[in-house]
């Protein structure tokens, strides 16, 4: 299908409905230095998700060919615009995008152009151009831009390289665990009085248990840990800004049963989410990033091995969205970096940093410097509703 | 800390409840080099990796992309959406009932052990070389892989662990080699022919156990290794893959013991250049020279010595005792116990204040140690995993990070606290006070002291106890 739109330096914006334009002009009304009543929610897909299984390119003439099997499951998929194709096992998205709640960020990518999973992950969480350039999450350090007092929560057992920082942050996770009696915490307190790592943590801990209100999720799956998102999400003091790990995306062998299972899981998890907030949906923003790509080809085993560019995924009531934006930069063995992976046309922390400058009424541009010192760019406008 | 408690705490696992202190730490340490058993009486029903193999393929586990497998999955998979697991999961309760012995027959073996330094360096190695059970065929094989490729080495050459690891099964499935066919291979050839004939793609090279060998086993990731170097190592190790499961090593591979093999037909011909050395042996030995250049080489040396000295001493530790142990491993070719020597020489590691906060596995641990009792079984793997560190499942194989910011969260010591007032409630005799001189001797501080005595109940004594700074660090 040459000249489909997939021309290279194209701006594809795949629109929903008709009439919507491309890019917003930049939102600039900052806001009140009062408590907000936004809601942020980072999903991290740790392992390298496969952008192009999540979003498929269907439009480009190259990929049934060099994905052969895995390029299968799309033959039947309703288009997302005119060249994509959502994943199946995504209806939630598809949903979303029809309502201009959902927009995708194809060939995208952080600075780090390696293929191991802890670098990346760890400049995608602490917004270094290389690993290990910053002890602080990217986070953590945008907090200190919000209304004093915005508490930032990790839904898990840890609390995840993005959120740590100097600003004190929380986690709950849910626990199969008698609860401790009342008595015994208090004394716990006492016990800590002394002692600072353990003083702040253990304060913290009380505060989470507050925000959960009684309404703790049991059980691993997906969707209870969407719901309990929700339920620290809430409340009048609970938190705004929350961030859920997901993992199991490394899919080098059988690819396709695991990233069924996997998407699936996704799809509850987002489910449980949107109906928990309820009307606090409309004001939130929800991000869904991976370390890296992978390859555009099928490997030998059925399955994808580690790549480079990938997909990043804004939604919510918050987002400006029925759209795919993208460069796309083409998958002919002479379009790939290295002859192997998607190529980055797109920065991700330029997109994140403009995401929630507008999203939060602060200024993208100090976001950016913020989050992101060093990216170079300028943070992408026109992201979240005006 | 004295030094007494530094060697139980530090550097061992917790102290064993009526045991007597060591009346001479750093030889209490040494002598353990020579009573561990790599094979002890405890682990001598324990399955081995052939058997294990054995059940992963009666179970199919390995052929979850044929049709009939795939059928069978669905029949299995339960209506309701939120009881969904993943859908492996379904065929999986034998290799589960294996896994659940492997937690208790190790965990059980460290609260009791009289060698707790080198049970720590054991479960130090088994994490440094993680493989994660969340992969469906390595479920059943944690353990084994455990007990057959790190135990028998923690006292030996480091090559000599490297070149166990990297050719069991448990670590061939986990990270895909196993299948990993040179596309020159002489069953890729043959394989080809039938690929066009039926449409289905070639085998091919999978690079992701070549990658990690370089990134996380040996030079480290700043290692000074290329992509390049790690498509070569990649080529060079076609080949090393196992019999017993998979279409190949079902059908073409016929063996009463399956266990790693090296496969000659899959194996990529050529010479290959790695780190701009060039190794033109053939077959098996060629990725077995690049692995024995790599277990001596300097940025490994560097890398290994920064995660010991980061595993007992300091999650930042000090550049003189990392440089000490570097030097101690060059200089002996890798020899393990003259690194350990060096580490229990090095002034650095006793300093008085605890550096260290336990992890969740540390902490059971030395509970257990500290009651003498036993935790078996499914409890003991949920508490684990309530904990947030289910056993040889860190998910990644990174293995569990090494440093207090992974542990030392609001959510996780909440944990801790339940945990220890439920242990509080089932220990109605035991006395709190006696107990807390078995486990930190003269090191309790007075308010910790304080708080014990002023508990309400003996139950409420024993929690404190339990969640005690003392307790959470070492």
């Amino acid at each position: 299908m040459p000249g489909s739109g997939f021309n290279r330096r194209t701006l594809l914006a795949g629109l929903a409905a008709a009439g919507g334009a491309t890019i917003m002009p930049s939102r600039l009304a900052f806001a009140s230095p009062l408590a907000t009543d936004k809601r942020f929610v980072f999903i991290i897909q740790r392992g390298a998700a496969d952008g192009l299984s999540t979003l498929a390119p269907v439009g480009d003439p190259q990929f049934a060919e060099i994905r052969g099997q895995l390029a299968e499951e799309f033959s039947d998929v309703p288009r997302i615009g005119t060249d994509f194709a959502l994943h199946p096992d995504l209806p939630l998205l598809s949903e979303l995008f029809q309502q201009e709640q959902a927009l995708f960020l194809n060939a995208i990518a952080s600075p780090y152009r390696d293929r191991s999973h802890f670098d990346a992950q760890n400049v995608l969480e602490t917004g270094g151009t290389r690993a290990f350039e910053h002890e602080d999450g990217w986070l953590n350090r945008i907090i200190n831009l919000l209304p004093e007092g915005t508490r930032a929560m990790a839904v898990g057992s840890s609390i995840p390289a993005a959120l740590r920082g100097p600003i004190e942050v929380s986690n709950y996770g849910s626990s199969v665990l008698p609860d401790a009696d009342e008595d015994l915490m208090r004394r716990v307190a006492k016990l800590y009085g002394e002692d600072e790592q353990l003083s702040g943590i253990w304060r913290n801990a009380l505060e989470a248990r507050d925000m959960a209100m009684g309404a703790e999720a049991r059980g691993n799956n997906f969707g209870a840990t969407g719901e309990l998102a929700a339920n620290l999400l809430s409340g009048p003091n609970g938190a705004r800004i929350a961030m859920i790990e997901t993992g199991g995306w490394d899919t080098h062998v059988n690819q396709q049963l695991r990233l069924g299972y996997q998407f699936r899981g996704l799809n509850d998890l987002l489910v449980a989410l949107r109906d928990g907030l309820g009307g606090h949906w409309a004001n939130t923003l929800v991000l869904i990033a991976t370390e890296f790509g992978r390859t555009a080809a099928i490997n030998g085993t059925r399955g994808t091995d580690h790549g480079t560019a990938s997909l990043a995924m804004l939604l919510g009531g918050a987002v400006n969205g029925g759209r795919v934006i993208t460069d796309w930069p083409g998958l002919k063995s002479s379009q790939l970096l290295e002859g192997r992976d998607l190529k980055p046309t797109m920065s991700l922390g330029a997109a994140i940093a403009g995401a929630m400058g507008e999203h939060f009424g602060i200024d993208p541009i100090l976001a950016m410097s913020t989050a992101f010192p060093g990216h170079g760019g300028r943070p992408t406008e026109g992201l979240i509703r005006a | 800390m004295q030094s007494v408690q530094i060697a139980i705490r530090r550097f061992g696992l917790g102290r064993l409840a009526e045991n007597g202190l060591p009346a001479d730490s750093k030889r209490w340490l040494l002598e353990q080099f020579d009573s561990f058993e790599p094979s002890p009486p405890a682990f001598a029903s324990m399955p081995n990796v052939s058997q294990q193999i054995r059940q992963i393929a009666d179970m199919g586990l390995d052929q979850l992309q044929s049709r009939a497998v795939q059928e069978r999955l669905e029949s299995l998979m339960p209506e309701n959406e939120y009881e969904r697991r993943a859908p492996e999961a379904m065929l999986f309760r034998p290799a589960r009932a294996s896994y659940i012995e492997d937690v208790s027959a190790k965990i059980n073996l460290a609260a009791q052990s009289r060698q707790p330094f080198v049970e720590r360096l054991v479960s130090f190695w088994s994490n440094h070389f993680a493989i994660s059970i969340d992969k469906p065929a390595t479920l059943g094989l944690a353990g084994a892989f455990e007990r057959e490729a790190i135990r028998p080495h923690v006292l030996g050459k480091f090559s000599d662990l490297l070149s166990a690891v990297e050719r069991h099964p448990g670590m061939l499935l986990f990270l895909d080699q196993a299948q990993s066919v040179g596309p020159n291979s002489p069953l890729a050839k043959l394989g080809q022919r039938r690929a066009r004939q039926q449409g289905t793609p070639p085998a091919g090279i999978n690079e992701n156990l070549a990658r990690e060998i370089l990134e996380l086993h040996t030079l480290g990731v700043n290692g000074g290794y290329q992509q390049r170097d790690v498509t070569e190592l990649a080529r060079a190790m076609t080949g090393w893959t196992m019999s017993g499961l998979g279409r190949l090593g079902r059908a073409i591979i016929k063996n009463d013991e399956p266990d790693y093999l090296f496969f000659p037909a899959m194996h990529e011909p050529g010479a290959r250049s790695v780190l701009g050395k060039n190794y033109a042996q053939d077959g098996e030995d060629q990725a077995q020279a690049i692995l024995d250049d790599l277990a001596i080489h300097p940025a490994t040396a560097r890398h290994l010595a920064t995660k010991l000295a980061r595993h007992f001493v300091a999650d930042t530790p000090p550049p003189s005792l990392v440089l000490r142990l570097e030097a101690a491993f060059l200089e002996s070719g890798g020899d393990l116990p003259t690194v350990y020597r060096t580490l229990i020489e090095a002034p650095e590691a006793w300093s008085e204040a605890p550096q260290k906060f336990l992890q969740p596995w540390e902490w059971m641990v030395a509970i257990m140690r500290g009651f003498r009792v036993p935790v078996e079984g499914i409890r003991l793997v949920g508490v684990l995993s309530e904990l947030g560190q289910p056993l040889w499942r860190p998910g990644s194989p990174a293995g569990w990070d090494d440093t207090a910011a992974s542990w030392a969260a609001p959510d996780a010591v909440m944990r801790r606290v339940e945990l220890s007032g439920r242990i509080g409630e089932l220990s109605e005799s035991a006395d709190a006070r006696r107990l807390a001189a078995v486990f930190f001797g003269d090191s309790l501080s007075d308010n910790t002291r304080l708080s014990i005595e002023q508990a309400e109940s003996p139950a409420q004594a024993i929690a404190l106890l339990l969640v005690a700074p003392e307790m959470l660090r070492r």
